[in-house]
């Protein structure tokens, strides 16, 4: 009783802490702004030196390296560097805030199959975590419920908005289904080695999602449509307005899964994880599936596995011609804010740097379908973008001046930039001798 | 079976003991005096002392007589065994015969552990059974016994399998006919240890293998001060072991590194412990060949992956492979280094295997006469009972084996198996040979049947006009009886048949399918030759070579220490020098010894670093890779235990930490408690043993822990002292009164009990050994300092310690150290204002700031987290650079060695091919001292290596599967990525 009373405390103070912090919605764009003289990096591979990008209402209406006059309120960026917003694909953020805390953990919800779970309703817009990603420049993400089979279905949101209604970019975007493993650890619990051991439940797991998705495709053929939320959930799936998104890391779990969700009648499949994917590359072009693949900065899964593959993977499968964006499913969420360095990882490993970039912006906005207006800089686009003063896959070099988001400029400011200030101005005072 | 039976009551009466006080009711009670003599007998006294055409004499079930002429008593039973052969039965020392099943303890539904004992008047720790008499729970086990006599063994000695000290072990003879007061030869021969905890109880310490060690070795400090009398309570474990003092001790390592660690505590206490290995000595049999000790090992030797599947394949690392591949040299590679052993067949899946592993040695040239020792003298001599069994000397037990032909040959069989001078048949000896290829004639047909196999248990063939008939042929007390089928009709056929005493045919009767009843009669045309010609086959196989380690990306031998001279390289001193462009490093045994411009090569090797960039190696002060175990979490203390007594040296997360720039780490103990354990502070040398890793004189570290983890806040524990900060304060406070109380105690000169836990805190109160704490929040960083100045030593390091920049001015004044993530945070409630500024907010207050992984993955780019405090906070290029290499270094106490580019510090450098702080830099060298453990070329060819050495085991396990073999489904390896609150 007596932990009882202390964990509400906890949370009572977490809610009040939570909700002051987060920095004020900024405003729509009320005039045309012009940023001048940067090193426009599209996200499609291009680059624009000495650039000129004029947006209006929130849409880019000009992009060019010459002929193209500056409109409105002109921002000088000589010898800095603008990027789309990159976009976080996979992620739980705004459903749980720490990991530890269960009160604030809202990404799991029980049962198997429950695709009719809407991320979107829980997402937290004042999340703390989801304000720390904008000075990095992850200014959009795709929030995901996690666990189960299917866990459920995701939206796209940009990360500055006052509630989740406003947030969203896309709504119900994806249907996430963590497919079985043929291989699964030893439950140590239990007496098993931890070691990988055959699932001896791989056959049975996955004619259970075969026959989830048979049966909700018999419902949506029927009249009788007004009593299953989950079938009614996965309805998009077969009419193509939802895409699937299949967590596998192995050659076998990958080429199940794609086989198995084209023979249900699922129009658009993602492979999200896609360890071994850069061994079935073929497969994969002629089923012209896309892959979401991990993080590079993971270790290998296996023992002989080459200690740069997570490196070098996405680079394996970029060049093997498939649709590839980069996630960290797998990282705790406030891990997104390194995205633009997991892409920078990997032009270490010889990728052509515009391309490591295309893999967490125009790549990521075709995988999750919202190419048509983010992932890019190009005329008729949302003005969603940063101005870095270096180079914002490198460290050293990303350094945010100012971040828009459908044209509206962004704070910037992040609880830890306040207490970062406040602290400094604590040792700035003893400095001066109090 | 049921002839077993007839022959137990046929020579019940032949039993040659007696209880002379026991009254016999059952019939008349008198003596049977008679000798039993074997004569023309080839017969092993020894394993190398032969006798051909030998007599054995045997009396009251023991030796009486053995030669070339012995004279033989007229009341002699004499059994004439033309030819064959007589060997002493074998000696299982490591066995748990007729111990059954412990009672597991019943495990709680609650979720906090048991931290003290169930039990009273005991020793504190449950899993200390020391007092256990192993007779206690003895039951003979006629079945076990049966086939442990048919694998070859006489006698076992055997003990309850459970607990770190498991109580004592005893001997008993195989032997059916007698009872427990003839076949217990010793009541108590042995004591047992292990690193495992007994089943029978659920009190958590020790959790980790490191845990284990100091509670074996602290209870032996506890034994002796009981022995001095100073307890005045009773203890009965203590009393135990203090009891069984002069028995053989048995340990039970189970690994080529375990038995290094049990070694080590067995040479500190001068315990002498035989040591049950794994199996995998030959990996490393230099080490075990140093450690002096008698070994006991099992030949489980691993069956093949069923690696048909492609898929599954990629699940089994070529390490697994290799162990299938190389195990069954282990015993060769024992004998040919000369550490002495005995065999066992624990840890084989069924006794009935240990011809068949036992063979596959031999196939890896294991020599036989050398597993006759490993079976008889060898354990009689370990077990100290050579003057009762092991031999056929005169006055040991009539413990032998009549055998066919020379032991362990294929044609050999085994027919009987004596023990204390009672037959015990395994193949009965009288019955014919009828191996060979018929003529069968019946009810005017013809059968050709062929017979081979066994002699005691036939195969048959049976064709008719050139088609095979499906047959069984079963052959027991001259009796043959073959049943075979003719499928096309769907008709079966049954015969029985009596092997005459001479003569090349047999003939019975056949009952046709229709019921009737005709003659047949089988003729030999000739002697079977099937046999030898499948012998020719066996070929000695392939065997992949060691690598150290025995993994994938092991090395076959250790990296050549070299002169080295990087031609103009950008340079990143560390030191006041900054970083030199164009600049020339020179290293010399293994030191850095010039910097400079268009240095000379004075013989070293030019390394040509154009467009390069040279930094010192990388040093995570936060690591817990390469060690078995992370947490001692059964106390709020565990100050006892050290990370160095279990390093990894095998962890491939070594290699690839190698193949990020990383050169030396700190491997923590977790944060399970206030007070943690020891560190181990290690460089990278990939290949070497634990001991190797390991600094020289390495500064002494301890591990403390506050908040969440130490208050067990997110697991749900609510047993376990202490649970909130307040409590933290005053676990420290205690344990530091306590060790000033044991100091002074120690330096009176009064006797005092050695405390492993005291002495290692009383060494941080005398300035010895220095403090790495973690920690999150801001008021118990403040308490921790108040706490170490109230007790007049200072915090060397805090580590996490992600609210410093709260603090960072208490810090400088208190004189420590932070070592910091970059940008970790939110993954619970202490680290809720954890800001990646912290390294630059702590580093302008003048504390020395390091960033480490706790992670085997951050680790590998501590490059990259170096170079986020440039982003955030703004922290110069090199002030970045030092917080992974010079700032560690310092923290660590090592920067005399190790950290910056200096004259005469350790050659530990990497060779970058960008700026090391750019995202887009890649190692291409990582060297210490002077020796490259990583090379980026190098590493390319390993890969090509082990791609072609998989493809040639994959292709070995599929001729094993095609040729029969056993095969096991794939099963990847245990792999441990630890943190610090992993609780292992």
């Amino acid at each position: 009783m007596k932990n009882l009373k202390l964990y509400s405390c906890i949370l009572g103070m977490l809610l009040s802490a939570i909700a002051v912090a987060q920095q004020t919605p900024a405003a729509e764009q009320s005039q045309a702004i012009t940023i001048q003289g940067a090193t426009a990096h599209i996200g499609n591979g291009d680059v624009i030196e000495n650039s000129t990008i004029v947006f209006e209402d929130g849409v880019i209406t000009a992009i060019g390296n010459n002929g193209i006059s500056s409109k409105g309120k002109v921002i000088d960026a000589s010898g800095k560097h603008v990027y789309p917003g990159l976009i976080a694909p996979t992620k739980s953020l705004g459903l749980i805030e720490i990991n530890a805390v269960r009160a604030t953990d809202d990404q799991d919800e029980l049962g198997e199959m429950i695709p009719q779970v809407r991320s979107i309703i829980a997402y937290n817009a004042e999340s703390k975590v989801v304000e720390s990603m904008r000075p990095n420049g992850v200014l959009l993400g795709q929030v995901t419920p996690q666990g189960g089979r299917i866990s459920g279905t995701s939206s796209i949101v940009q990360f500055d908005a006052w509630n989740w209604e406003d947030a969203i970019v896309k709504e119900d975007d994806g249907i996430h289904l963590n497919w079985p493993s043929s291989f699964r650890r030893g439950r140590w619990w239990a007496g098993e080695s931890r070691g990988y051991r055959p699932n001896d439940d791989y056959a049975e797991d996955t004619q259970a999602v075969q026959q989830y998705l048979l049966q909700a495709q018999a419902y949506g053929d029927g009249t009788d449509t007004s009593l299953n939320e989950g079938f009614k959930a996965t309805q998009g799936l077969f009419d193509g307005s939802k895409k699937l998104y299949v967590y596998a890391h192995g050659q076998k779990e990958i080429i199940d899964a794609v086989t198995l969700a084209k023979e249900s009648g699922v129009q658009k499949v993602v492979v999200v994880g896609g360890y071994e994917a850069y061994k079935i590359i073929p497969f994969l072009k002629q089923n012209d599936i896309p892959v979401l693949v991990r993080q590079p900065h993971a270790l290998p899964r296996r023992e002989d596995d080459d200690y740069d593959l997570p490196y070098k993977l996405p680079k394996l499968l970029a060049e093997g011609g498939i649709l590839v964006g980069i996630q960290n499913e797998e990282m705790s969420n406030f891990q997104t804010r390194n995205l633009a360095f997991y892409a920078g990882h990997v032009a270490g490993q010889g990728l052509d740097k515009e391309k490591a970039l295309q893999l967490i912006t125009e790549n990521n906005a075709k995988i999750l379908g919202i190419d048509d207006t983010y992932g890019t800089l190009a005329e008729g686009k949302s003005a969603t973008l940063f101005v870095s003063n270096g180079d914002a896959l490198d460290m050293r070099g990303n350094d945010l001046e100012h971040a828009f988001i459908d044209g509206r400029s962004i704070s910037l400011e992040t609880h830890q930039t306040e207490l970062w200030k406040r602290y400094s101005e604590k040792y700035e005072r003893q400095k001066e001798g109090k | 079976m049921k002839r077993l039976l007839l022959f137990l009551v046929c020579f019940w009466s032949l039993s040659s003991f007696s209880q002379d006080y026991f009254p016999k009711n059952d019939g008349p009670k008198e003596k049977n005096t008679n000798y039993t003599a074997f004569t023309n007998a080839t017969i092993y006294v020894t394993p190398t002392e032969k006798i051909s055409k030998g007599t054995l004499l045997i009396k009251d079930g023991k030796v009486v007589s053995v030669g070339k002429s012995v004279s033989i008593p007229e009341n002699t039973v004499t059994i004439d065994l033309n030819g064959d052969y007589i060997y002493p039965s074998f000696i299982d020392a490591y066995t748990d015969f007729g111990m059954g099943k412990v009672k597991e303890a019943e495990r709680e539904g609650g979720r906090s552990a048991q931290y003290g004992p169930s039990r009273e008047g005991f020793y504190w720790n449950d899993h200390i059974l020391a007092e256990r008499n192993g007779i206690e729970n003895f039951k003979y086990d006629k079945k076990q016994a049966s086939s442990l006599r048919e694998a070859g063994f006489g006698v076992v000695n055997t003990h309850t399998m459970d607990g770190i000290a498991r109580g004592t072990g005893m001997m008993v003879a195989l032997n059916d006919k007698d009872d427990d007061a003839i076949r217990i030869l010793e009541d108590a021969l042995t004591n047992h240890f292990s690193f495992e905890k007994s089943e029978t109880s659920n009190q958590s310490y020790p959790t980790s293998l490191m845990g284990a060690m100091a509670l074996l070795r602290q209870l032996q400090h506890d034994k002796q001060w009981y022995k001095d009398g100073n307890v005045p309570t009773k203890d009965r474990t203590l009393e135990a072991l203090i009891a069984n003092e002069g028995m053989v001790n048995i340990f039970e390592a189970g690994s080529k590194d375990n038995n290094l660690r049990a070694d080590k505590i067995s040479d500190q206490f001068n315990l002498n412990y035989v040591i049950v290995g794994g199996g995998d000595e030959y990996e490393r049999i230099d080490l075990v060949k140093n450690t002096n000790a008698n070994y006991i090992l099992p030949i489980n030797f691993p069956d093949a992956y069923d690696v048909s599947d492609p898929y599954a394949e990629t699940y089994i690392t070529v390490a697994q492979m290799r162990d299938w591949n190389q195990a069954p040299m282990n015993p060769k590679v024992m004998t040919e280094n000369g550490v002495p052993f005995a065999l066992t067949t624990f840890e084989l899946d069924k006794v009935s295997d240990f011809n068949k592993k036992l063979e596959k040695a031999f196939l890896y040239g294991y020599d036989k006469t050398k597993a006759l020792e490993a079976l008889t003298s060898m354990p009689a001599k370990f077990l100290g009972i050579e003057d009762m069994v092991g031999s056929l000397k005169e006055g040991r037990y009539a413990n032998f084996l009549i055998t066919s032909g020379p032991m362990f040959d294929e044609e050999t069989t085994l027919y009987e198996n004596w023990v204390q001078g009672e037959k015990h048949v395994v193949n009965t000896r009288d019955q014919k040979d009828i191996r060979g290829n018929y003529t069968m004639t019946a009810g005017g047909k013809t059968y050709k049947v062929e017979i081979t196999g066994d002699v005691g248990k036939p195969k048959s063939k049976v064709i008719a006009a050139d088609v095979e008939f499906p047959s069984k042929m079963e052959y027991s007390q001259n009796w043959v009886r073959l049943s075979f089928t003719d499928e096309e009709n769907n008709e079966v056929y049954r015969t029985t048949g009596i092997i005459p005493k001479e003569g090349d045919s047999f003939s019975g009767k056949m009952i046709r399918p229709d019921g009737s009843e005709s003659e047949f009669t089988a003729t030999r045309t000739s002697s079977s030759k099937e046999k030898k010609d499948k012998d020719d086959e066996k070929v000695k196989p392939e065997i992949m070579p060691i690598t150290y380690p025995n993994v994938g990306y092991g090395y076959t031998k250790a990296p050549e220490q070299k002169d080295m001279l990087f031609r103009n390289a950008t340079v990143w001193t560390g030191e006041e020098a900054g970083t030199l462009e164009n600049t020339d490093v020179r290293i010399s045994y293994g030191k850095i010894v010039e910097i400079g411009k268009d240095l000379s090569r004075r013989g070293a090797t030019v390394i040509d670093a154009t467009g390069k960039h040279l930094t010192a190696g990388i040093i995570d002060e936060h690591s817990h890779i390469a060690a078995l175990s992370i947490n001692e979490a059964g106390q709020n203390s565990s100050a006892e235990v050290s990370i160095e007594d279990v390093v990894d040296p095998e962890d491939v997360s070594i290699y690839r930490n190698l193949a990020g720039g990383v050169t030396s780490i700190q491997i923590l103990h977790g944060s399970a408690n206030p007070i943690g354990g020891r560190s181990a502070i290690i460089k990278l040398k990939w290949g070497e043993d634990a001991d190797g890793l390991i600094y020289d004189n390495s500064p002494k570290f301890i591990k403390f822990a506050l908040g969440e983890n130490v208050k067990q806040s997110n697991w749900g524990s609510y047993s376990r002292f202490p649970q909130t900060r307040m409590g933290v304060e005053q676990v420290y406070v205690n344990y530091f009164n306590r060790a000033k109380e044991y100091e002074a105690k120690k330096n009176s000169g009064q006797p005092y009990r050695i405390d492993e836990e005291l002495e290692v805190l009383s060494e941080i109160l005398n300035g010895e050994r220095f403090i790495s704490c973690h920690s999150y929040v801001q008021s118990e960083i403040n308490m921790l300092m108040k706490v170490a100045e109230r007790f007049d030593f200072n915090i060397n390091t805090f580590t996490h310690i992600l609210e410093g920049y709260k603090v960072a001015d208490k810090m400088k004044e208190h004189g420590v150290g932070g070592s910091t993530f970059s940008d970790w945070w939110a993954y619970k409630y202490e680290v809720n204002d954890a800001i990646p500024y912290n390294a630059a907010i702590m580093h302008n207050q003048g504390v020395t700031v390091a960033i480490n992984s706790d992670d085997a993955e951050m680790s590998r780019r501590l490059n990259q987290e170096a170079a986020k405090t440039v982003k955030y906070g703004g922290m110069s290029e090199e002030e970045a650079w030092k917080t992974v290499t010079l700032n560690p270094a310092k923290l660590l106490h090592i920067d005399d060695r190790v950290g910056s580019i200096k004259e005469g510090k350790d050659a530990d450098l990497v060779l970058w091919n960008e700026h090391p702080l750019s995202v887009y830099a890649k190692p291409e060298k990582t060297i210490i001292e002077g020796r490259t453990y990583f090379d980026i070329e190098k590493d390319a060819e390993m890969r090509e290596d082990i791609t072609a050495e998989r493809a040639k085991l994959v292709k070995m396990m599929l001729d094993e599967k095609e040729g029969g073999g056993k095969t096991r489904k794939p099963k990847g390896t245990e792999e441990h990525y630890f943190h610090c609150n992993t609780i292992n």
